[in-house]
C-alpha cells in the first residue's frame, strides 16, 4: 500500500477518535448498556471489510474464510442493532396524569 | 458500479453513525439514532455488495443468511437481565470477524507490503484478543461451571504474559519483513494463537464485579480491531465506525475506574477479591438487626419519601418487576419515589438502568448517584436491593478497607435503612460492610423478589 493513502487514512482515525471521544462523552449514565450494544453493532462494520473479502476475485479457501467473517460480523449487526432497539424501547417517560 | 459513487455513499452511511449516537445522548432520541444508525449500516452493506470490485456474491450472500439467522433470534429471545452476557458474545463475535478478515485478505494475496502486513497483524492480535476475552467474560457472567466468576490467579501469571505478548511481538514484526515467505504464514498462524491464549490470560483474573470495567474495554478493542481491518482492506468506513466505538469503550472504561476509584492497571491485573477475607480492620461491630415485612409495611406506610437503591442482586433475583409494582403503591400512597444507580451496580455500565426500564420505571425517575446523595440525609426510608460494596460507608470512613476512596450512595445517611439479602454473608469481594450493622438498617433476609412481593401483600392487605 501506498504510504500517501497511509498517512490520509491516519488522519481519518485520529479525526474521528477525537469525534467519538466528544460525542460519547455527553451520553448519560442511564443509557449506557444501549450506548454499548449500539456501539457495539457499529464494529460490525467490519461486515463491509468481510464482503470485499468474500466476493474478490481469490482463490477458493480465502473466500470461505471470509464467508465466515461475514457470518459471524453479520450477527454481530444484526444482533446489536436488534437487542439495542429492543432496550431502548423500554425507556419511557413517566405519564402525566390522565393520560393512562 | 463506480469506486467514487461508492466511496460518496461510505460518507453518508458515516454521518449516520455519527448522528446516531449524537441522538443517543438523550433517552427520548436514542431509539431514533439506533435505527438512524442501523440504517447507515444497511445501506453501506447494500452499496458493497453492488460494487464493481464484488465478483461473486454466493459466499456473501449466504454469510449474510447464516449470520441473520443466527442473531435475530438471539436478539429477540434474550432476557433483559442477560444483556451483559449478549453484549459479550457479540463483542466476541466481531472480534472474531476481524481475525478472520485479516486471515482472509492475507491468504488471499500473500505479495503485501510490510506497512499492509503490519495493519493485517494488528488486525488478526486485536480481533484475536477481543474475541477470546469476550468468551471468557461471557462465561463468568453466565457463570459456566467451568469457569469461576472469582480471579483465577496463578503464580507467575504476569510473567507468562508478558512472554506470550513478546512473542505475539516478535512473530508479527518477523512476518511483516517478509510476509510473502512461506515460513511467514507460520509466523502469522502462531501469532493468531497466541493472540487467543492472550485474550484468555486477560480476563481469567478479573472478579465478576469489575466485569463492567472488561466489558467496556472488551467493546473499546472490538472497534479498534475493526478500524485496523479498514486499514487492510483500505477502506475509510471501516476506519471512522471503528474509532468511534473504540473512543466510546475507552470512555466508559474510564468512567467505570473513576466510580471504582481504581485505576485500569489495578482492575485489570490486581485479581481484586481474590482473597476471602478483607484487609484492614473494620468499623463495624454490632449485631445485624433483622425486620418481618410487617414492621416494614409500617415503616412504609408512614414514610414521605423512599429511594431504592438497586444491585446485582435484584438482577440476579429478577426482582426489577416487584420493585416497580412496591414503587408505584407507594406513589399511590403519596410517598416520593426515586431510584438510585450507581455507575458500577450491576456487571455492565448501565444495566440496572435497563431492568428498571424493563419494568417500565420511567427514566426521570432514575437518579444518579451524585444528584441523589444530597436528598438522602432527608429521604425517610432507602431500600437497598442486593447491593453490596456500591453502599459500603467503608469506602468513605476506613482507611483500611479495600474499596476506601469509592465514591458510593450514601443510603447511611437516611433515616431508616432496609436491606435486602439473600444470607448473613458478606457480599462478592468478601469485604465488611458496615452498613448492615448500623443503628439505622434493617435487614430484611431472603430472595429479593419474595421480599418485595411480601411487601406488596401487606399493603394489598391493609
Amino acid at each position: 500500500m501506498d504510504t500517501t493513502i497511509m498517512i490520509y487514512l491516519c488522519f481519518i482515525l485520529v479525526l474521528s477518535i477525537c469525534l467519538g471521544f466528544e460525542l460519547i462523552r455527553k451520553v448519560p449514565a442511564t443509557l449506557h448498556t444501549p450506548l454499548m450494544s449500539g456501539s457495539n453493532a457499529i464494529s460490525g462494520i467490519v461486515l463491509v471489510g468481510a464482503i470485499i473479502a468474500a466476493g474478490m476475485d481469490a482463490t477458493i479457501i480465502s473466500r470461505s474464510i471470509a464467508f465466515c467473517a461475514v457470518v459471524f460480523a453479520t450477527i454481530n449487526v444484526v444482533g446489536g442493532y436488534l437487542v439495542t432497539n429492543r432496550m431502548l424501547a423500554m425507556f419511557k417517560k413517566k405519564k402525566v396524569e390522565g393520560d393512562r | 458500479m463506480e469506486q467514487n459513487i461508492v466511496n460518496l455513499i461510505y460518507l453518508g452511511c458515516a454521518f449516520c453513525f455519527i448522528f446516531g449516537l449524537k441522538l443517543l445522548s438523550s433517552p427520548a432520541t436514542a431509539r431514533r439514532g439506533n435505527l438512524i444508525s442501523a440504517l447507515g449500516m444497511l445501506v453501506a452493506v447494500v452499496a458493497t455488495i453492488w460494487d464493481g470490485d464484488v465478483i461473486s456474491r454466493e459466499f456473501i450472500v449466504a454469510g449474510l443468511i447464516v449470520g441473520t439467522a443466527i442473531g435475530i433470534p438471539a436478539a429477540l429471545k434474550v432476557k433483559m437481565t442477560s444483556i451483559p452476557e449478549m453484549v459479550a458474545l457479540l463483542n466476541g463475535s466481531g472480534g472474531i470477524a476481524s481475525l478472520f478478515l485479516g486471515w482472509s485478505a492475507y491468504n488471499a494475496n500473500i505479495n503485501i507490503s510490510p506497512i499492509l502486513a503490519f495493519t493485517v497483524f494488528l488486525s488478526v492480535l486485536i480481533g484475536g484478543i477481543t474475541f477470546s476475552g469476550s468468551f471468557i467474560a461471557w462465561g463468568k457472567l453466565k457463570g459456566v461451571n467451568w469457569l469461576s466468576d472469582r480471579p483465577t490467579l496463578f503464580k507467575g501469571q504476569k510473567i507468562v504474559n508478558a512472554i506470550l505478548l513478546a512473542s505475539a511481538l516478535i512473530l508479527g514484526a518477523l512476518y511483516c519483513i517478509a510476509p510473502a515467505l512461506p515460513i511467514s504464514y507460520y509466523f502469522f498462524i502462531a501469532f493468531a494463537l497466541i493472540s487467543l491464549a492472550l485474550g484468555v490470560l486477560a480476563v481469567i483474573p478479573i472478579g465478576g464485579a469489575d466485569m463492567p470495567v472488561v466489558i467496556s474495554l472488551l467493546n473499546s478493542y472490538s472497534g479498534l480491531a475493526a478500524c485496523a481491518a479498514g486499514f487492510v482492506v483500505n477502506n475509510m468506513l471501516l476506519i471512522v465506525a471503528g474509532s468511534l466505538v473504540g473512543a466510546s469503550g475507552i470512555i466508559l472504561t474510564t468512567i467505570m475506574c473513576k466510580a471504582m476509584n481504581r485505576s485500569l492497571v489495578n482492575v485489570l491485573f490486581s485479581g481484586f477479591g481474590s482473597e476471602s477475607a478483607a484487609v484492614g480492620t473494620s468499623s463495624s461491630q454490632g449485631e445485624m438487626k433483622a425486620m418481618s415485612a410487617k414492621d416494614a409495611y409500617y415503616i412504609l406506610e408512614a414514610a414521605e419519601s423512599v429511594v431504592f437503591v438497586p444491585g446485582y442482586g435484584m438482577a440476579v433475583a429478577q426482582a426489577q418487576h416487584a420493585v416497580k409494582e412496591l414503587g408505584e403503591i407507594l406513589e399511590k400512597n403519596g410517598v416520593e419515589v426515586k431510584y438510585a444507580v450507581h455507575p458500577v451496580a450491576g456487571r455492565m455500565p448501565g444495566h440496572m438502568n435497563v431492568l428498571l426500564a424493563e419494568a417500565n420505571v420511567p427514566y426521570d425517575q432514575l437518579v444518579e448517584m451524585e444528584d441523589i446523595n444530597p436528598s438522602l440525609p432527608s429521604t425517610d426510608v432507602c431500600i437497598v436491593i442486593g447491593a453490596n460494596d456500591t453502599v459500603n460507608p467503608d469506602a468513605r470512613n476506613n482507611e483500611g478497607s479495600p474499596i476506601y476512596g469509592m465514591p458510593i450512595v450514601n443510603v447511611d445517611y437516611a433515616r431508616t435503612v432496609f436491606a435486602l439479602k439473600r444470607g448473613r454473608g458478606k457480599g462478592f469481594a468478601g469485604i465488611e460492610n458496615p452498613l448492615f450493622t448500623n443503628d439505622n438498617t434493617r435487614m430484611l433476609f431472603g430472595d429479593a423478589k419474595a421480599t418485595m412481593n411480601s411487601l406488596i401483600a401487606e399493603f394489598k392487605d391493609n
